[in-house]
């Protein structure tokens, strides 16, 4: 291990060559993982309830394997349209169409409570992700796969009780992974943790999600946390979609920096003007 | 510091029992010790209330004819068949309301109605309609528990938590599965509460039933007693009352603490 350091030095090259290596693995993933996740067309979708329509007409196109952020003041209907893709809410018009038929289990949600089960323990709680393969013979050796991934596998006979926030948040992760979802929809999961647990948080879905390769939409309120993670940054307006980003910025990418920091404030400058302008109050 | 962290090792070392353990019954010893004072001295006379001893030796003549034994039977079969009945019709209805509307529609308004009316107020049909064999104190007995159980399964039922029926029905699970793992966990804290109701409310029926209209138990023996003035049976009858009340007490909440180790509440740190 020393060895393999002095050969390295002590130069620029030991800041690139990981980040190099890095990217080569994310790409040799991406190329593995394709058929693991499902691309995902919307057309014309619209959600009311009652008098209030929330959805105004959504045409959308998410590509296998993307990581998109949809971000969006409180009420723009960001979470409605991540419950529609989800399943959770039926649409009053339009259509979500995956590629294939899509099995439940194809699709998981994490929410912004870790929701386990109090009264199961950490195992049997990530088993509950496993759906109708929870009976099978290897149910169990698949749960605690995911809880390594996880890196909460020391924890898995716990009661949920006895976790932080963001360990039950982590087991809240594994049980959404267990079943190798093609597609992964995240409702403000870090939205409840403490600014240092988010960022892990944030690390560890960014390695997971290039892990399995999985289509990830992430609804947030913070566009920093959109930029640092997405491909893509949707921001919904007005229940529709005002702004399609891409972020080109290659992976890793390293917090805070300037690529970063001017992709977040153009975003943010369009959706503090939209609220200062003064026919939209 | 050093003594909080050496007390433990030495209480283990010397093999105590525990301080904790002994607490509660410091209490109940007390009295009985001034009570037996009281006695002894003459300070209240056995006319009034008999020495501890005296209903101990009371209690030990009816141990020896073997009528105790017979009567403390009696009572506590009555007391669990009735609580069985009761309690197990109770819980049915508390499943079916909580899980199904139209069942809820169709019967609550008429049981809410029948639970204001006191169980014991039926005491004079209930003897007409049965006379006073087994089946009155079954009914009664049974009439007084179903309340408490209903009730609290009930609102255990309806107040899980509704995020994690939702995360249920996301996650693959069939109805069944969702009452298995979801919905019966999580209403099960309420339903022990109603059940430890439903528990003070067995005896005290069973007390009255038995003191008005029974040929054998408990109650009957303590009104038998009255009439021959053996004021230390009846002070005994008042005491294994007592003492199976806190039996059952117990019983519920050693299941509690079985059943419901994921709480908070009931987890050793």
């Amino acid at each position: 291990m020393q060895e393999a350091l002095r050969i390295l030095g002590s130069d620029a090259q030991l800041v690139e060559l990981p980040e190099i290596v890095e990217q080569a693995r994310h790409v040799r993933r991406s190329e593995e993982n394709r058929s693991r996740s499902l691309p995902l067309t919307i057309r014309g979708l619209r959600k009311s309830f009652g008098d209030n329509e929330v959805l105004r007409g959504i045409d959308l196109h998410i590509p296998a394997g993307q990581f998109v952020a949809i971000v969006g003041k409180s009420g723009c209907g960001k979470s409605t349209l991540l419950r529609l893709i989800a399943g959770l809410e039926t649409a009053t018009s339009g259509t979500i169409s995956f590629d294939e038929e899509l099995d439940p289990a194809d699709i998981r949600v994490m929410f912004q409570e870790p929701r386990l089960l109090p009264w199961a323990r950490v195992l049997s709680n990530v088993e509950v992700g496993l759906g109708q393969e929870r009976n099978s013979p290897d149910a169990q050796a698949r749960a605690v796969h995911a809880l390594e991934e996880v890196g909460l596998s020391e924890k898995r006979g716990e009661w949920p009780a006895v976790l932080s926030g963001g360990q039950k948040q982590r087991v809240a992760l594994a049980r959404a992974l267990v079943s190798n979802p093609k597609v992964l929809a995240f409702d403000e999961p870090l939205g409840a943790l403490d600014a240092l647990t988010r960022i892990f948080m944030q690390q560890l879905l960014e390695r997971v999600w290039r892990d399995q390769g999985f289509t990830a939409i992430l609804v947030t309120h913070d566009v920093a946390e959109a930029v640092a993670l997405a491909d893509r940054v949707l921001v919904i307006e007005d229940g529709q979609i005002a702004q399609d980003v891409s972020v080109d910025i290659p992976r890793p990418r390293r917090r805070g920096s300037a690529d970063l920091a001017a992709l977040e404030g153009s975003i943010l400058r369009q959706l503090l003007k939209s609220t200062d302008d003064p026919s939209n109050p | 510091m050093s003594v909080i962290e050496t007390l433990p090792r030495a209480r283990k070392a010397l093999r105590l029992p525990r301080p904790d353990g002994l607490i509660p019954w410091i209490v109940p010893l007390a009295i009985i010790a001034i009570w037996q004072l009281a006695c002894v001295t003459g300070f209240v006379s056995a006319r009034v209330l008999p020495a501890p001893s005296d209903v101990v030796l009371a209690g030990w003549k009816l141990v020896l004819s073997g009528e105790l034994a017979r009567n403390i039977w009696v009572s506590f079969w009555r007391a669990s068949v009735g609580f069985l009945i009761g309690g197990g019709i109770g819980f049915a209805f508390g499943l079916a309301n909580g899980l199904s509307q139209l069942s809820s529609k169709l019967t609550d308004t008429t049981l809410q109605m029948v639970r204001n009316i006191p169980h014991l107020a039926l005491i004079p049909l209930v003897i007409l309609w049965f006379g006073i064999d087994e089946t009155a104190k079954l009914f009664l007995v049974a009439l007084g528990v179903f309340f408490p159980i209903y009730l609290n399964t009930l609102h255990g039922i309806r107040t899980v938590d509704p995020q994690l029926i939702e995360m249920g029905r996301v996650y693959g699970m069939t109805d069944g599965e969702l009452f298995r793992r979801v919905i019966f966990p999580g209403a099960l804290p309420s339903i022990f509460v109603g059940l430890r109701f439903a528990l003070g409310i067995m005896w005290l029926t069973l007390i009255v039933a038995e003191t008005i209209a029974a040929s054998s138990g408990l109650g009957y023996m303590a009104m038998q007693a009255r009439e021959f003035m053996l004021i230390d049976v009846v002070v005994l009858s008042i005491l294994i009352y007592a003492l199976l009340g806190k039996l059952a007490d117990s019983a519920s909440r050693a299941l509690e603490r079985l059943t419901l180790s994921w709480h908070p509440a009931f987890q050793k740190h």
